[in-house]
């Protein structure tokens, strides 16, 4: 079961390495400090995979897959 | 009003102020007023059907967060935690302080059956490092020997009372808003469920607890029931703290004003600039269209500069932001300085692209950090950028319409906010 998640970004732990916008570049831009823009839609099926290794690959662990919406 | 105190069956209290009394009153003062503390039987439904909000700024629904701590108490088996709220840390609101001078004996009613409620076994009463509340509340509770309630000081700073920098430092934190996930009301101090609520919101509690949801809804309006207190800044004069009605007509809570009104900010340094047909309007978010905040208003004089007032406050806001999420430390530096730019015809005749550069950073700090300080600091541009148009206009043309530099709004002493412990 799959409920829903959706990107989001721990902005206290966030450093701008810019990672999950290389990683997820269909989901995730760079303003222009070099901080994520994200699409925080519903994740499709198919995608929650390679989410959730974006968000275990982010050097900080700020990139968050969520269930509930939040910030 | 009087401070004679009154037979406690002969307290209708259909009359504002509710919550104010002129001089401090002490617990047998308090008691005569208002008769002892009510208990808590379904404290929950009489709050739902009274339709109290919160008083801290974001009015949110009291018995929904009640609910919601007790739910997860019962889920993870911890007891819950109540934190009375009076961190004021907005430099324009005066209405806590003066509650926790007047009436503290109504807060910690309030605090003390909301823990009943919620089988809360610790209670907390925070106010900011200065305030200069802390002996009379010592001296509030040495009147209740029976009642455990830990008071609290917690670093002078805007976004200290929010309820995660708040919880957080309760908990031997550092004291600044954390990812809200999990919220507060699930993982607050000591990683317990917590219930934190502004002191006002405490206060009226404790009343509707005694008198009921029918006696609350006698003022205000359906939609927005119940009064609420006010910090009224009129230029010139020291800021006053009334309790009114929602629903009263802005210029009456105002009074007779000395000087033509250009615009009235309404919701504090997180609120917005209205223009001035605001007066005529009611004290009522559904009236104005905007949120009361925590009930800041401010009449703007005519000769004055609202993009040099707006100009300040900004300085201040990302002065005092924490500094922990990218887009807030890099967004509000910048729209400070482009503000003060356009507040400056010498500086803004020269950059074209001001109204431009506010715009996008405006777009990207809103939403994009762990707590409101962004999202309310965008509110005050916004509305400024709207509200001031022509006088925006009239400093890219290289002048100013304003004829008076006398500041208005209050603004801390310039410096660097409080450090990090």
């Amino acid at each position: 079961m799959t409920p829903d998640l959706h990107l989001a970004v721990d902005w206290t732990a966030c450093t701008a390495h810019g990672l999950c916008a290389e990683l997820l570049p269909e989901r995730v831009t760079l303003d222009e400090w070099g901080y994520p823009l994200l699409d925080d839609t519903p994740l499709p099926r198919e995608a929650v995979r390679r989410a959730g290794r974006a968000a275990a690959d982010c050097p900080v662990l700020a990139l968050k897959l969520r269930r509930n919406a939040g910030r | 009003m009087t401070t004679i105190p009154r037979p406690a069956a002969a307290v209708p209290h259909e009359v504002l102020p509710r919550l104010l009394p002129r001089t401090p009153l002490d617990l047998a003062a308090h008691t005569a007023r208002y008769g002892p503390r009510a208990g808590t039987g379904a404290l929950s439904a009489v709050l739902a059907e009274a339709g109290l909000t919160g008083r801290g700024g974001a009015a949110f629904p009291v018995h929904r967060k009640i609910d919601s701590v007790a739910a997860a108490a019962r889920r993870s088996g911890r007891a819950p935690v109540v934190v009375a709220n009076g961190c004021e840390g907005e430099p324009a609101s005066h209405k806590d302080a003066t509650l926790l001078r007047l009436a503290p004996h109504l807060v910690l009613d309030g605090l003390l059956t909301a823990a009943d409620a919620i089988g809360a076994r610790t209670a907390h009463l925070a106010v900011e490092r200065g305030s200069g509340l802390l002996p009379g509340l010592r001296a509030a509770l040495s009147e209740r020997p029976g009642d455990r309630v830990s008071l609290a000081e917690v670093p002078r700073r805007f976004i200290s009372g929010e309820s995660s920098a708040l919880t957080g430092y309760l908990s031997g934190g550092n004291g600044l808003p954390r990812f809200p996930q999990p919220p507060t009301r699930e993982r607050g101090v000591g990683g317990a469920p917590t219930l934190v609520q502004n002191v006002e919101t405490l206060a009226q509690l404790a009343l509707i607890a005694r008198y009921g949801p029918g006696w609350f809804r006698t003022a205000g309006t359906s939609a927005e029931p119940g009064s609420m207190l006010c910090t009224v800044h009129t230029a010139g004069t020291a800021p006053r703290v009334f309790e009114a009605s929602a629903g009263t007509p802005l210029r009456r809570l105002f009074g007779p004003l000395p000087y033509p009104v250009q615009a009235v900010l309404v919701g504090g340094y997180h609120g917005s600039w209205l223009p001035a047909a605001a007066l005529e309007r009611r004290l009522a978010a559904a009236d104005l269209g905007v949120p009361l905040g925590a009930g800041v208003l401010a009449a703007l004089p005519a000769d004055r500069c609202g993009l040099v007032e707006t100009a300040r406050v900004l300085r201040y806001l990302a002065l005092e932001s924490a500094g922990q999420c990218g887009p807030c430390l890099n967004g509000l530096p910048r729209i400070a300085a482009a503000f003060a730019d356009l507040a400056d015809p010498s500086r803004a005749a020269w950059a074209p692209g001001l109204l431009d550069d506010l715009a996008r950073w405006s777009g990207l700090v809103e939403g994009r950090g762990v707590c409101h300080h962004p999202d309310g600091t965008v509110r005050l541009v916004r509305s400024a950028l709207t509200v001031f148009a022509a006088e925006a206009y009239a400093h890219q043309s290289g002048h100013c319409t304003a004829g008076n530099p006398t500041a208005v709004l209050p603004v801390p002493s310039e410096t660097a906010p409080e450090a990090l412990r």
